[in-house]
């Protein structure tokens, strides 16, 4: 075997393996943003407020505890260079993405949940991000990020 | 039994209360469901074992404070929360909490 097969393999898996990554997941990261785009359109008739009390003026049917939820996580090439933007420090504009994402979806699903179930409307909605702790000591292994949308729900009569 | 985030169900009065009601339940994710995610995790995107996972065990959580509630005559639960918090490598706590009333 010639002398300079052994590093050429060692070096280059990890960058075949993040040009991949890199490929996939800007596709897979284009498409949700492209999904959401067209169910947020979908849902604006839906409005979720972060108001307590509902205006008094509507007259309420019934309620309900709401929740919408997702896992999410970045791709291997994204996480490497925010690995190395923790060294120089500034915002880690895939992380912002990654965040922005997971909240439009957990509200999105909060709001196809309450929508049906036949509500028209969801009050005090509060949105919490947790981490998933790594599944190893090391902190290797999988891990991301949830977000959970939850709120009340109100049934309101036909306008 | 009716539950609400908000401080009272809307459209009802509150008659009596009851005090702190609470549900939890500790989850670990299984090996499976575990070498799926890790694929996942290369390209991104949803991680669904987890979604579903987490979304399980929060159901527990809730259905174990509305038992609470209902052992002390309640018939709704307002001021709902929910926190998670991860007890060791790979586990996760969901809790409830809010608030047995008594409402008409």
């Amino acid at each position: 075997m010639e002398p300079w097969i052994e590093p050429a393999i060692r070096l280059g898996f990890p960058l075949a393996l993040l040009a991949v990554t890199y490929f996939i997941g800007s596709t897979v990261e284009r498409r949700h943003q492209h999904n959401l785009r067209q169910r947020e359109l979908r849902s604006r008739n839906l409005p979720a407020l972060t108001f307590a009390t509902p205006p008094a003026d509507w007259r309420i049917e019934d309620s309900a505890l709401v929740t919408g939820s997702v896992v999410i996580s970045i791709d291997y090439f994204k996480r490497f260079l925010a690995g190395l933007r923790g060294l120089f420090g500034g915002r880690i504009a895939s992380y912002e993405s990654l965040l922005d994402r997971a909240r439009r979806e957990a509200l999105l699903r909060l709001k196809e949940s309450a929508f049906e179930g036949g509500y028209r409307a969801v009050v005090n909605v509060r949105l919490e991000t947790s981490r998933l702790a790594s599944s190893t000591r090391r902190g290797e292994g999988t891990s991301g990020v949830e977000v959970l949308a939850f709120g009340t729900a109100l049934k309101l009569p036909r306008v | 039994m009716k539950l609400s985030n908000t401080e009272t169900i809307p459209g009802h009065t509150i008659r009596e209360f009851y005090g702190v009601v609470s549900g939890s339940t500790v989850r670990a994710k299984h090996v499976g469901r575990d070498l799926m995610a890790g694929l996942k995790n290369l390209v991104g995107g949803e991680l669904k074992g987890y979604t579903e996972l987490l979304q399980e065990a929060r159901q527990e959580a809730v259905d174990r404070m509305v038992e609470q509630a209902r052992s002390v005559g309640a018939n709704a639960v307002v001021n709902v929360r929910f926190s998670t918090s991860s007890v060791t490598q790979g586990a996760a706590e969901l809790f409830a909490y809010g608030t047995a009333v008594q409402v008409d």
